[in-house]
């Protein structure tokens, strides 16, 4: 389908996003399978960002006409509300469209420039046009408030940080959190690539004055943003290892050895039922924290459990299954030129973002270790 | 995609939580009373007859079963808060747990009227233990190599060859088995097979218990000479079991009993780290709270599933496969960080105690009620790969 046929079908898709939340207000819950959130992003991925396509593609020529698609759409700015820029999209639809972003192992910054414009919204500011991401992306980095009003710190591992025109910020004043936007023109960017060559750079910030600062509302602190980051890669990675199972049953139904299909081998039928096993811990586990935080009036320990467990669990079947999907294809898994690195390295690289699987485990430990052994299977049994 | 497997967040609605303040309430009397130890995890051990009626009596037997059976007509996500209470708490819950989980749907659906009349109501009063004869000496994970023979007879059947690894059939009071009625056809393999109620402690039923690796007398052998069968014992289709068996395992292959059986070792762990846990202790502990809290999730979304009427057997085979390697292997990884616990924590000797057990039951969770390679297997064909 030609781009220009795209505009007309967004701008009703626009308006359909804002009807789903309408009808999601009135009570009206809508299935993940009418979710025209989801529905309209895939058919843009499905158009824009075939993962084949995008592999062929050395000069990255897919990049702009896919986030110009998306950003017609109002998808990265789908969780801020209409009077604040956004297209005021639910929580839940979010979160169901990372999933699907996932299962397209997509590269351009719209979980970040989504969970920016989260951010943002706590505090009631506007989001601007464009790409945008979080700083600081994990729980070792803080940026300062100081008494002039300006942000220092250094923040490692930001992702997108080269290609985002904005920064939503969440720093630490001496009266508590606040959350800012900042020009990201005025902070120095180190660039570098993770494990799956997307852009994750060290961001410093010199006192650095924002376009627009406000206090973080009550409960908003870095922990939460964090989560709420980590849930984001969670549905990612579950999304991209639904892909890997995709792509290895079918070349499993295809590659033929010793005069028969791959599939035929229970050594092989057996690792490929290990890989759906792993993919659907992660969806579970990530699509259940996405629909604690959709529905959490605050982040208590019931919540802090769902979005630790999501990213610890989706970490571990990022490599477990992603393994698998390797040893399924073989060499030619291993090339540059098959789409299965797309997958299997992004979905590697996003452990890191918002708190490794390590940190997560650590924190999580310390809590149930705090409320003591006869409260662990309460705060389990919780929903 | 070619494998749509479905996970749906199920939140468990407000009268499960009322439930489960009922259900824990009724355990900590029980404990009180001195009914079972809950720091004692071998419960397979203990028969409990006067607690099973206890149970029954609180309505928590048969309560998805329609209320002229004696049941409830409640949900299968209560009744899941009931099981996993009772798993958590160590309950003694071997002397109805089987006819409650598999035995009694299996006569809903297919036992004659009177029968169902009959049973089913004293199943809810827990009044009568359940054994499922479906393993023999030359067929286990082959269930459709089984060799016993039922011959027809004037008014019922005789039976003759013998049942192996049979749970509890030394106390049960019926069995649910398959026997042979005819040949295999060249055709198919698993016909020929026909599914019975067996009314145990009669004439030509004799059971040998089986000594297991824990030290427990769990299973058993139960051999048939001559053992008469009436007509109206036959449960489903006669020649036709191979269609009612795999429904029946696949059904109830993802409730919580798949991955808490050693649960225990990992509250000891928690209680002898103490509040302060060093790193190390709190990353493994985090790691295993997270796993089972995924696990959980997927096995009540299943449950879900089930209460909406779908039969969701590749996600139930995928819930019990990782649940059952989870739960045979947690006390080794309990055991790595137990390495580390100061000789000063006052339950040392409890979680010594429990992971000397646990560790000792291990090996069997990933066989019984259906092997790892028989579970991959049916997740290989949900995904088109047989």
């Amino acid at each position: 389908m030609a781009f220009s046929d795209h505009r007309a079908q967004e701008e009703t898709a626009r308006q359909l996003i804002r009807q789903a939340r309408q009808w999601q207000n009135t009570g009206n819950a809508v299935a993940e399978s009418d979710n025209i959130v989801v529905e309209t992003a895939e058919k843009i991925f499905a158009d824009l960002a075939d993962p084949q396509t995008i592999n062929n593609d050395k000069n990255n020529s897919w990049q702009a006409p896919l986030w110009q698609a998306l950003s017609e759409a109002g998808l990265p700015l789908a969780w801020v509300p209409d009077d604040l820029g956004g297209s005021g999209a639910s929580l839940a639809d979010g979160f169901a469209l990372l999933n699907a972003a996932g299962r397209f192992a997509v590269a351009v910054p719209l979980a970040e420039t989504m969970l920016a414009g989260w951010l943002l919204a706590q505090a009631r500011i506007a989001s601007p046009e464009g790409e945008m991401t979080v700083v600081p992306a994990s729980p070792k980095d803080r940026i300062t408030l100081d008494a002039d009003g300006a942000l220092s710190g250094r923040a490692r591992g930001v992702p997108f940080a080269k290609a985002a025109k904005h920064f939503a910020v969440l720093a630490h004043g001496k009266d508590g959190a606040v959350i800012a936007l900042v020009d990201a023109s005025t902070g120095r960017i180190e660039s570098g690539l993770n494990v799956g060559y997307d852009h994750s750079d060290t961001v410093t910030l010199d006192k650095v004055q924002p376009i627009t600062i406000k206090p973080a509302p009550k409960g908003l602190d870095q922990t939460t943003l964090m989560l709420m980051g980590g849930v984001a890669r969670s549905l990612q990675i579950a999304g991209a290892l639904e892909a890997m199972l995709d792509i290895s049953v079918r070349y499993s139904n295809e590659r033929v050895a010793f005069e028969k299909k791959i599939s035929k081998f229970q050594a092989v039928q057996h690792n490929l039922a290990r890989l759906a096993g792993e993919s659907a811990a992660a969806l579970a586990a990530a699509t259940s924290a996405a629909d604690a935080i959709a529905n959490a009036k605050s982040f208590n320990d019931e919540v802090y459990l769902e979005a630790a467990s999501a990213k610890i669990r989706c970490a571990e079947a990022a490599e477990k299954g992603g393994g698998i999907a390797h040893q399924v294809h073989g060499a030619i898994g291993f090339t540059m030129e098959h789409i299965l690195h797309r997958y299997s390295l992004r979905a590697l690289a996003w452990r890191d973002d918002f708190g490794s699987e390590s940190h997560w485990a650590v924190e999580l430990g310390k809590l149930v270790a705090t409320r003591g052994a006869d409260e662990l299977w309460p705060l389990v049994a919780s929903r | 995609m070619t494998a749509a497997l479905r996970f749906d967040p199920i939140r468990l609605p407000e009268k499960c939580e009322q439930l489960r303040k009922e259900v824990r309430a009724f355990l900590a009397e029980e404990i009180a009373a001195g009914t079972f130890d809950p720091n004692k995890p071998n419960r397979e051990d203990t028969d409990a007859p006067e607690f099973s009626r206890r149970v029954g009596a609180k309505g928590w037997l048969g309560m998805t079963w329609p209320k002229k059976y004696g049941g409830q007509e409640r949900s299968f996500l209560e009744r899941y808060v009931v099981t996993e209470e009772m798993r958590v708490a160590n309950a003694p819950t071997r002397r109805f747990f089987v006819a409650d989980r598999q035995s009694g749907p299996v006569l809903l659906k297919y036992a004659p009227e009177h029968i169902k009349m009959e049973i089913l109501p004293r199943i809810c009063r827990g009044e009568i233990c359940f054994a499922i004869g479906m393993s023999e000496p030359n067929s286990g994970s082959d269930l459709f190599a089984a060799k016993t023979r039922a011959t027809k007879t004037d008014g019922g059947y005789l039976i003759n060859g013998t049942k192996i690894w049979t749970s509890s059939a030394h106390i049960a009071d019926y069995m649910i088995a398959i026997f042979r009625t005819s040949p295999p056809t060249k055709e198919n393999r698993r016909h020929g097979l026909t599914q019975f109620l067996v009314k145990m402690k009669q004439p030509g039923i004799k059971v040998n218990p089986i000594g297991q690796i824990t030290g427990q007398y769990e299973f058993n052998e139960v051999v048939f000479t001559d053992h008469f069968i009436p007509d109206d014992h036959v449960l489903g289709e006669v020649d036709g079991a191979w269609k009612q068996a795999t429904s029946e395992l696949a059904y109830e292959r993802s409730g919580p009993e798949r991955f808490l059986e050693t649960y225990y070792v990992l509250t000891e762990l928690v209680r002898a780290v103490g509040p302060n846990p060093d790193t190390r202790s709190a990353e493994g502990i985090g790691r295993l709270v997270a796993q089972l809290h995924t696990m959980r999730r997927m096995s009540v979304s299943v449950a879900g599933m089930l209460q909406a009427g779908k039969e969701p057997v590749v996600e139930a085979s995928i819930v019990k496969d990782i649940g059952t390697v989870w739960e045979q292997q947690l006390p080794h990884r309990v055991r790595d960080l137990a390495a580390f616990v100061e000789e000063t924590a006052t339950n040392r000797e409890t979680l010594e105690r429990q992971l000397d057990f646990a560790i000792k039951t291990a090996p069997k969770l990933t066989i019984q009620g259906g092997t790892t390679e028989v579970l991959r297997g049916i997740i290989a064909r949900g995904l088109g790969l047989r």
